[in-house]
């Protein structure tokens, strides 16, 4: 089983699995709404030219999001 | 499960045209719908007390039977984060006093990404009103290598199923065929509501129908969605929860806390569980599917590439920029110039008198300042719909998110600032792609502080001054204006971070935007938007202009000079006149005259209109507008009573600082209060901009006296 990681930390054009979010997350309610649930696959795509905000693509469709809250995500890399 | 029908109308004796509610997540191609289904028949405005557009259109059956349609804004879920959302849920729900519920909902989705799309259908499968579902964009679905089993998915779902092309026109007969039939079925979907939720669902939904009076199907929808929606998001002009139903669903929230249960979780996760049962019969995916996007990907690696993104929107921000600034000249020319035959024309064929003035430089004139903007509107609107349809915008948001975040706003704040540099009004009317009410704020009281071309006249005219002799050295000109410009975009910025910090305190707002595919412009939808935007602009700020215009011509006319008096004379004895001298005491520690201050008054009709009081209190008016020598040497020769120069440079300098802070546009004024929906927010605005531009014109003037200048 590979290691767990925050979201932040994946590198580009890595798969990984979504595990979880912080406890006291309704701000991140918005992001399971957008189908970002534990068990969903994310593929992180680029970083901006300044390095932030990050490109994830999840269930077939482009997201973007600041690296504050893709720290506090947690991930598990599937094998490259 | 029995499939109710609910027979439309009522009854044969109420023909009422049934009311058909769009809904979908952005980037559906929701707004190409509505345009394709009606047309120019369309009416915008605004939810009262909320700066939503509310877009309402009549769609004909095939038989000619008028429907009509409220377009409601983007969404993707009901548990609403932006004003757009809150309006979209709160007329599903019937809680809104302006907009009743609707009758039947039309859903669109975006089958290319069927599965997130679905979410907000989900939600909206559980209101107990019919629904039409469509499926857009079928085309690129095939051309991905998907596809869709739409007669499994309507067997599902127990309502209407309309594949469709919105952009070229496909499907749109099918569609209004379903919309005009009189038995649209209730929606027949079902789904587990997690169990340790369903008692509170139960209780809410009770309560719901004995003290908010509402439908029990309604009631239930409304109950699941007030376990996700944190209810943070409130508009005006909607209704507010009972009393008794706020108390339950406190007491549930209490329980589950202690409980340590995340019951918004949960019920997300339950939706999402359901559709992905429903998808993954419905889907199917062929070889090409694997190099779905790829187009997009291509262009996504230049265009945040992190030297050629720069390049890119440096390119297409220089194009706009110079269009707003140089296309836009001639149509306003072209306006200006037949505003003045206009007004020639009922000179030479009305007596002289107070009426033919107030008719040709009041009312004629105060159009033409209201005209003169539209150009400026049209272009820059030109270009925020193709960079919004084509998908460009979202990257652009993307790239500068970074350097916006510096002062706690986010990259969709970058446009309209730039936009504001041209002319802060179009800027301020492009803040509405900003979802976050309180970051749109900051945008929309900072924008007026990016030096805008009605600026550059005055600093034209003030370097002119500042500086000996007939020619300025380009260098000392490029220098002082590019510190003008500095000094504007600096102040936007820290401004913007102190509003941040202090008044419009918030939690910082997420940056999940969704970056979709590139896709051609649709000109008619671009077109529309245009047509529109610049109706509102005239029927809304146009008048408040208007009339404020008209008032500035009064002040300066009245009261009359005897007979024989010069414009100089008689601009000495309006009103006007009279409002410098009352000011004087106050400019007089910048550095300002009573004439200067003529002019400052007269600033607030148009800053440009600084340039031409001045030639009317210094007596140096020139036939030929672009020639300012008679102006500068009249400049160069005022003084002060006592006999000392009245434009020293320091005055010149402290008077350019003056423009670049001072909140001195009616124009921007009147579409602030529209934007805001107040008087609040334009006036507190005057207040810091014209306080700002007062203490750094002190600072400079008596700093620079001090040291000997």
């Amino acid at each position: 089983m590979a290691e767990s990681i925050p979201l932040s930390a994946l590198p580009v054009g890595r798969s990984a699995v979504l595990r979880s979010y912080p406890a006291a997350g309704a701000a991140f309610l918005r992001f399971r709404e957008m189908g970002l649930l534990p068990g969903t696959t994310v593929t992180l795509i680029r970083t901006a030219p300044l390095g932030d905000p990050l490109e994830i693509q999840v269930r077939g469709y482009r997201l973007t999001l600041r690296r504050t809250e893709a720290e506090a995500i947690v991930v598990e890399p599937n094998a490259s | 499960m029995t499939t109710p029908v609910l027979p439309f109308p009522a009854s044969p004796a109420s023909p009422r045209t049934p009311v058909y509610a769009l809904v979908g997540n952005p980037n559906c191609g929701k707004s190409t719908l509505f345009n394709a289904l009606t047309g120019l028949k369309q009416k915008v405005g605004n939810y009262p007390g909320v700066t939503v557009e509310k877009k309402v259109g009549t769609v004909y059956s095939q038989h000619g039977h008028a429907m009509q349609v409220i377009d409601l804004p983007g969404a993707y879920s009901l548990a609403a984060r932006s004003p757009d959302e809150a309006v979209t849920r709160d007329v599903l729900l019937g809680r809104r006093t302006d907009t009743a519920q609707p009758d039947r909902i039309l859903c669109i989705v975006d089958v290319t990404n069927l599965e997130r799309n679905l979410y907000l259908v989900h939600q909206i499968m559980d209101l107990g009103r019919p629904v039409i579902l469509v499926l857009n964009m079928m085309d690129l679905a095939a051309e991905a290598g998907l596809q869709i089993r739409v007669a499994k998915l309507e067997k599902e779902l127990g309502i209407p199923v309309i594949p469709c092309e919105a952009a070229h026109g496909k499907g749109l007969i099918e569609l209004k065929l379903a919309m005009s039939r009189t038995d649209l079925p209730l929606p027949r979907h079902r789904w587990d509501i997690p169990a340790p939720i369903a008692p509170a669902v139960s209780e809410l939904q009770a309560s719901l129908v004995e003290n908010d009076r509402k439908a029990p199907l309604s009631a239930r929808a409304e109950a699941l969605l007030l376990l996700t929606d944190q209810d943070t998001v409130r508009v005006a002009g909607s209704t507010t929860l009972s009393e008794r139903t706020s108390e339950i669903l406190r007491s549930w929230h209490k329980r589950w806390q202690n409980e340590g249960m995340d019951w918004a979780a949960t019920l997300v996760s339950s939706r999402y569980d359901a559709i992905t049962r429903l998808c993954t019969d419905l889907v199917q995916r062929d070889d090409r599917s694997q190099t779905a996007g790829s187009t997009s990907d291509r262009i996504d690696a230049v265009v945040t590439h992190p030297l050629w993104g720069w390049l890119v929107l440096g390119g297409i921000m220089a194009a706009l920029f110079l269009s707003i600034f140089t296309l836009a000249e001639y149509p306003m020319n072209w306006i200006d110039g037949h505003i003045a035959s206009l007004s020639d024309l009922v000179k030479d064929s009305m007596a002289p008198g107070d009426l033919r003035d107030l008719i040709t430089d009041g009312a004629i004139g105060g159009v033409g300042g209201v005209l003169v903007f539209l150009p400026q509107i049209v272009i820059l609107f030109f270009f925020i719909g193709l960079l919004e349809s084509t998908g460009y915008m979202a990257r652009a948001a993307f790239i500068m998110d970074r350097l916006m975040s510096r002062v706690g706003l986010n990259g969709k704040s970058f446009i309209p600032l730039l936009s504001s540099y041209a002319c802060a009004i179009p800027g301020i009317m492009a803040t509405r792609t900003i979802e976050d009410s309180k970051d749109r704020l900051v945008t929309i009281l900072v924008a007026p502080l990016m030096s805008c071309s009605a600026r550059l006249p005055v600093y034209l005219l003030m370097i002119a001054a500042l500086v000996p002799g007939d020619q300025v050295p380009i260098l000392t000109k490029v220098g002082l204006m590019l510190l003008m410009y500095t000094l504007g975009t600096a102040g936007a910025f820290g401004f913007a971070w102190l509003f941040k910090r202090t008044l419009l305190k918030g939690v910082p707002p997420l940056m999940i935007m969704e970056l979709p595919p590139y896709r051609l412009p649709r000109l008619r939808d671009v077109i529309l938007q245009i047509v529109e935007r610049s109706g509102l602009f005239l029927r809304r700020a146009g008048t408040i202009i208007l009339g404020i215009s008209i008032l500035l011509w009064f002040l300066s006319t009245y009261p009359k000079s005897p007979e024989g008096a010069t414009p100089q004379e008689q601009m000495s004895h309006s009103f006007a006149g009279r409002a410098g001298r009352v000011i004087e005491p106050v400019i007089k520690p910048l550095g300002f005259d009573w004439q200067i201050g003529i002019g400052i008054i007269a600033s607030f009709a148009a800053r440009e209109v600084f340039v031409s009081t001045m030639g009317v209190v210094f007596n140096a008016q020139s036939d030929d507008e672009e020639d300012t020598a008679p102006l500068r040497q009249a400049l160069a020769q005022a003084k002060w009573p006592d006999g000392s120069r009245l434009f020293t440079p320091l005055t010149c300098l402290s008077l350019m600082v003056f423009y670049v802070f001072a909140m001195q546009c009616v124009s921007t004024i009147a579409i602030v209060r529209r934007e805001t929906n107040s008087w609040r927010w334009p006036m507190f605005q005057l207040a810091y901009m014209t306080g700002t531009a007062w203490v750094l014109s002190l600072l400079l003037f008596q700093g620079g006296r001090l040291l000997g200048y």
